[in-house]
């Protein structure tokens, strides 16, 4: 017997702990990755940014950038929190179903 | 260590694109082995778990944030190449929906953490463990060094990878195009941070994932691996 019911709660909670990772940074007043800075920032560091980093950084625009809805971006801490909540659970499910689906597909070929 | 885009020139993250295309293939056809109907959720949950570990981010007081990965629990859980297909998987979702990594960078972030990572520290966990059981002591520290090596190997080829930009790509007055800072500033920003304290918080989360699984008995010697 796997006692996968147990690893699936433990990851939910894990998810619900998860706003830690953007608290514990406020707290420490610790900014971005190193390296994973986006253009404004970049420029405030070194006083002008790359043409093609400029050019190709907004080039993508993903459903929930930095883990928030586009909508509380602005909106401060409390929203940034709860926003994380979310789209962390959302992100969690949708890494579950296509890691589900792959490994599905692939033994469907295989057969 | 997530690339965004723009840091990276197309002769660098179109050369790693084609690298992982062949990866992803060979990874996919050896899954097809041995992968058990009954092994799948927990596969499905190692995926899950590296996400979400990726979401906490850890300070250093004033300056930066970094996080665990997992690639190596994963590759001593599933195999080396199941660790490379689950955490592709993690890191092209983080990448097409939240903007973390960027889309041009995937080859470069998934060859970083999803493949060096993981087997580096596979190859280091097999060496220590030797022909003990994954229960064993020798196991456990197999799976501490390993993840702990295994995530500063990532960090440095994103070190590199960013750090050769300014020599490689310059617009016509010589400033660069890319990641501005060299190898000088790339190399030690990425090692010292990872080095000091987040290889540490890898190997830590990984030994008491792995601890937890056969002190539970969830996982049994290589019954899951595919």
């Amino acid at each position: 017997m796997y006692k996968t019911k147990k690893l699936f709660i433990g990851i939910f909670i894990l998810v619900l702990l998860s706003p830690l990772g953007i608290l514990l940074p406020y707290f420490f007043r610790a900014g971005s990755a190193w390296g994973e800075w986006g253009p404004d920032e970049l420029k405030e560091m070194i006083g002008y940014v790359p043409k093609d980093l400029e050019r190709l950084s907004s080039f993508w625009n993903p459903v929930f950038p930095d883990y928030n809805l586009k909508s509380w971006i602005e909106k401060g801490l409390f929203y940034e929190i709860l926003g994380y909540l979310i789209t962390g659970l959302i992100g969690t499910a949708i890494v579950i179903i296509v890691t589900y689906l792959i490994i599905i597909v692939n033994k469907k070929i295989q057969k | 260590m997530h690339i965004p885009d723009g840091y990276l020139g197309p002769q660098t993250y179109g050369s790693m694109f084609a690298v992982m295309v062949s990866l992803w293939a060979k990874a996919y056809s050896s899954m097809k082995k041995k992968v058990k109907e009954e092994t799948i959720p927990l596969i499905a949950i190692g995926a899950s778990f590296s996400f979400v570990i990726m979401m906490f981010n850890i300070p250093i007081p004033g300056g930066t944030t970094g996080h665990a990965v997992g690639s190596v629990l994963l590759s001593v859980l599933f195999g080396p190449w199941t660790a490379l297909i689950l955490t592709s998987i993690v890191l092209i979702i983080q990448a097409l929906i939240f903007g973390d990594g960027g889309i041009t960078a995937i080859g470069a972030n998934c060859f970083n953490m999803a493949f060096a990572m993981p087997f580096v520290g596979y190859f280091i966990y097999r060496l220590i463990r030797g022909k003990t059981p994954i229960s064993s002591k020798r196991s456990l520290i197999g799976a501490g060094v390993g993840s702990y090596i295994g995530l500063n190997i990532a960090a440095l080829l994103t070190a590199l990878e960013l750090g050769i930009q300014p020599i490689i790509s310059k617009d016509s007055q010589g400033l660069p195009l890319y990641c501005p800072y060299p190898l000088k500033v790339t190399i030690p920003a990425m090692m010292i941070e990872h080095l000091l304290l987040f290889g540490i918080v890898e190997a830590v989360v990984t030994v008491l994932v792995l601890y937890y699984l056969v002190k539970t008995g969830t996982i049994k010697e290589e019954s899951y691996h595919v």
